[in-house]
């Protein structure tokens, strides 16, 4: 019997996972794809928003200008990239400037601090490459990029050196009340908890309706994306979004903290699964961006993925209980990556309010450590080669990733079982080769170090096999 | 230490530039290697036809590199493998890494960077569709099936026609795979002709000219194509799409000179080809560098390759021995119409002779390349037939080289009559 169940492990069941693990707990994280953060939470426009979108009164606005708070103060401590760049929304119209004013008050009323409204002398100062119909922008120093993944796990890999236990590939089919809180079948057996957290993201409205009466409906939306090389990771220094309209916050063109530039998203009605790229969607969105940053070199693409939001009819976060013990956590779209601290703060709350003992417990661990090879100095590249020599072996050359970095990331709490996992810790095949020089070294890596055949080793899911057998006189090797 | 030079890169081009310099005199020369061994990408080119021009007979990629690597012994030429060059400096600092020796700074009087290319990927073209496993480039499927000596799939569609997705197509056929169909977005192929024979003809793989891949669909792996026609503005065509059942997509869409370093290191790079600006001797815009190989421009034949990065040897051990070769008077070369990716860009006054290399923007029938020193006609010379696929060249000699009175020449491309 578990205290807590939490199903979904992307940026909302890990950040719940992180806070509740820091108790005396007994707690399970059901998460069916064979790693984490590997929804919503892979695929976005990677922001920390600052909090002056959101409507007031909203649960956006409520958790939007905490989280981003709490984000940086997580980031810091589990060293997680994040760097707070601050974000411009660019009005084009007398019409928008009014937007601009319209959005400051927001901020104001949901706490953003720091806020200012360029003319646009300083816009272009600023900005060189914005585009020359700009004529003001909103300025919110708050705002930051982060790399959404690696946030995800390392709360989800905290949670589980705290004790928490992740249970991959595992898929809830049914979900019946017990005697003393919930019973959750699954294709991998049975999990039995006093409370259950419903983090499952587009499926969140699938899982609320296997135990209570429907009050929501999931209405996926995809949203596609540019990911640009580095050549192009300078052409703007903030975030810059154009003035929301009916269909969100609009495409949006900002660097990443590994130093690319992406541009999206579009939003489409879609499936919960459907993550494919079209060449519509990709056509409108470099058509959209030309608006605000009309020079972007998009022969530089490096890379275009899908993300599907999890909207709700509600148009506002799902946060209350479906039943006895029973917390949804979900529709948890936009500004959704930012508030996830503050949500799972929430629901520790909330969980506590109606019965869970929260006990303190010693020795919690609340620091990780990511060794980046190519940010040490040269001395420390020296220590840390003559320490462990596979990390003077670099495997990923656009990124500068060594063997050591993807052996540390096959020895982490959480162990990845693809290119893709690896992908996702260490950085390996981020860079503008795509892995098309690295990914047959790391596969041998991850073979080796996972004790398994090549033919074993996935590109990412579980299905998404490499290799097909071996050639008829065998390799070279 | 202080060596005489440094080679980035120990593939073709490094061997043949390093070989080179220690033949006009050099001693110390390091040439640095990111594999485990030396040979660069012709470990992995395991087909033959290598070698036809330089050595006259047809070798395999290894043995066209071992016949080099050979040629190392007793030159006292010092080789680092498994060594990653992070920074090369304009005042030829070279910094590296490997396991044994940890992060080093080295010194040179001369450095030739001989990084090569890499693969354009499916982002660079933005394919559309899901982003399942099995879709790569023919190059990693090379890698795969050539030296780890495994399949990287069953029924394959290969996506451009470029060499080495030529070499893929006739290599999984030969290993078991079938290969339904080469698509080339171009009205032409991007590959040389006697591997569209002897790749695609001689097994029946149909190649599809001005037709591309508009969907790749398949949650995990790959379950199928859509292909289609394009226009002249290389849009799909509505009505003419072709689906396959395959679980392979190979990408051989086109390679990109690899000139991170030279980026880094402030170096110019033509910014339409990506490849690293050079002068007729192969020197970059920083004095004592040079460039040789796919990190100048990308070639169809590994021989021209040692051709230019011997060209490149020498003239470091010029630039040790005898200094810098005086810029003033420079001659640029420029490209007509229906031109592309000139190299040399600029010519040295006192250059002995210069050898112009460029690809042709279509394809022409019976042509003749002009250069040109403003009306003055310098070069006039006949084709049978001319392909972007396939490298032109033109040599001008000392006594053509005086005969230029201006500082700018150009290369012309057109249609004669027979």
């Amino acid at each position: 019997m578990y205290d807590v169940a939490i199903i979904g492990c992307g940026i909302t069941g890990s950040a719940c996972a992180y806070y509740l693990s820091k108790y005396s707990l007994k707690i399970a994280i059901i998460e069916k794809y064979n790693d984490v953060c590997c929804g919503t939470t892979r695929a976005n426009s990677a922001i920390i928003h600052a909090g002056y979108d959101p409507v007031p009164g909203t649960n956006c606005a409520k958790f939007n200008v905490r989280g981003n708070e709490l984000t940086k103060e997580i980031c810091k401590k589990l060293d997680v990239l994040c760097k707070e760049i601050g974000s411009l929304v660019v009005a084009f119209s007398d019409k928008e400037k009014e937007t601009l004013n319209v959005l400051y008050d927001r901020g104001i009323k949901n706490g953003v601090p720091n806020m200012e409204i360029w003319d646009k002398d300083r816009l272009i100062k600023e900005e060189p490459n914005i585009s020359e119909n700009a004529v003001a922008a909103l300025y919110a120093p708050t705002a930051a990029i982060v790399n959404p993944w690696e946030y995800g796990l390392a709360m989800a890999e905290t949670a589980v050196r705290n004790g928490a236990q992740l249970k991959l590939n595992t898929e809830v089919t049914d979900i019946i009340k017990s005697e003393n809180g919930w019973l959750i079948k699954t294709n991998n057996g049975s999990v039995e908890a006093k409370y259950v957290i419903n983090a499952a993201g587009v499926y969140s409205d699938v899982i609320h309706n296997m135990v209570a009466e429907k009050t929501f409906e999931i209405l996926p939306s995809a949203g596609e994306y540019y990911l640009l090389d580095k050549s192009e990771g300078e052409r703007v220094k903030h975030v810059i979004f154009q003035c929301p309209n009916e269909l969100g916050k609009g495409v949006l063109v900002a660097p990443t903290v590994h130093g690319n530039l992406i541009v999206g998203p579009n939003a489409i009605k879609s499936d919960r699964d459907d993550t494919r790229t079209t060449t519509a969607s990709l056509d409108f969105i470099r058509q959209a961006a030309s608006k605000s940053v009309p020079s972007i070199q998009y022969r530089e693409n490096i890379r275009n993925f899908t993300g599907v939001r999890a909207n709700s009819d509600t148009d506002d976060f799902v946060i209350e209980f479906a039943a006895e013990n029973f917390l949804d956590l979900a529709g948890i779209k936009s500004p959704g990556l930012s508030a996830a601290p503050a949500i799972a703060e929430e629901a520790v709350k909330m969980l506590s309010e109606s019965g869970l003992e929260l006990k303190e417990k010693g020795n919690v661990i609340d620091t990780r450590k990511h060794l980046r090879f190519k940010e040490l100095s040269d001395e420390e590249k020296n220590k840390v080669i003559s320490e462990n020599p596979l990390y003077g072996r670099v495997v990923c050359r656009c990124e500068t990733i060594t063997e050591g970095e993807i052996v540390d990331a096959l020895s982490s709490p959480i162990t990845p079982v693809s290119l893709d996992g690896v992908k996702r810790r260490a950085g390996t095949g981020m860079g503008r080769c795509q892995g098309g020089f690295c990914g047959p070294k790391v596969l041998e890596i991850i073979a080796r170090k996972n004790g398994i055949t090549f033919e074993d080793v996935l590109q990412d899911g579980n299905g998404s096999y490499i290799l097909t057998g071996e050639t008829k006189n065998g390799g070279a090797k | 230490m202080m060596y005489d030079l440094i080679v980035v890169g120990g593939g073709p081009a490094g061997l043949a530039a390093a070989l080179a310099a220690n033949e006009k005199g050099l001693s110390k020369i390091l040439i640095i290697e990111r594999d485990s061994q030396l040979g660069g990408i012709l470990n992995q080119c395991i087909h033959n036809g290598f070698g036809l021009h330089y050595f006259k007979e047809e070798l395999t990629g290894p043995e066209y590199a071992g016949r080099f690597i050979e040629m190392l012994e007793g030159t006292g030429i010092e080789a680092m493998t498994d060594t990653m060059v992070l920074d090369v400096t304009q005042d030829k600092k070279v910094h590296c890494i490997n396991p044994e020796k940890g992060y080093q700074v080295l010194e040179a009087k001369s450095i030739v960077l001989a990084m090569g290319c890499r693969e354009r990927t499916r982002g660079a073209i933005s394919i559309p569709g899901t982003r399942p496993a099995g879709v790569l480039t023919a190059g990693a499927a090379q890698r795969f099936v050539n030296i780890e000596g495994h399949m990287v799939g069953k029924k394959v569609v290969i996506l451009g026609s470029g060499d080495i997705g030529l070499i893929m197509a006739r290599r999984m056929t030969l290993e078991g795979a079938k290969v339904l169909a080469c698509v080339e977005v171009m009205p032409y192929s991007g590959g040389l002709q006697r591997n569209i024979v002897q790749c695609l003809n001689d097994f029946d793989i149909p190649l599809f000219l001005s037709h591309t891949i508009i969907d790749i669909r398949g949650k995990e792996r790959v379950e199928g194509v859509t292909i289609a026609e394009v226009g002249p503005d290389r849009r799909p065509i509505k009505g003419t799409e072709i689906d396959f059942d395959c679980d392979t997509v190979l990408l051989s869409v086109g390679l990109i000179p690899e000139n991170e370093l030279t980026r880094n290191a402030g170096i110019d790079i033509d910014p339409k080809t990506n490849g690293v600006v050079v002068w007729e001797n192969m020197e970059t815009s920083v004095p004592g560098i040079f460039a040789s190989g796919n990190v100048v421009h990308v070639h169809d034949l590994v021989d021209y390759v040692t051709g230019e990065s011997q060209k490149a040897g020498r003239a470091a051990a010029e630039y040790v021995k005898q200094g810098v070769r005086s810029r003033e008077h420079a001659i640029s070369v420029k490209e007509g119409k229906d031109v592309g990716f000139i190299v040399p860009l600029k010519i040295h006054r006192e250059a002995m002779d210069a050898e112009i290399f460029f690809r042709v923007r279509r394809i022409f029938e019976t042509s003749a390349i002009t250069v040109k020193d403003g009306d003055k006609v310098l070069a006039h010379l006949k084709r049978a037939h001319m392909a972007p696929g396939e490298m032109e060249r033109v040599r001008l000699s000392r006594a053509l080289l005086d005969a230029i009175d201006g500082d700018e020449i150009t290369v012309y491309a057109e249609e004669v009559e027979a």
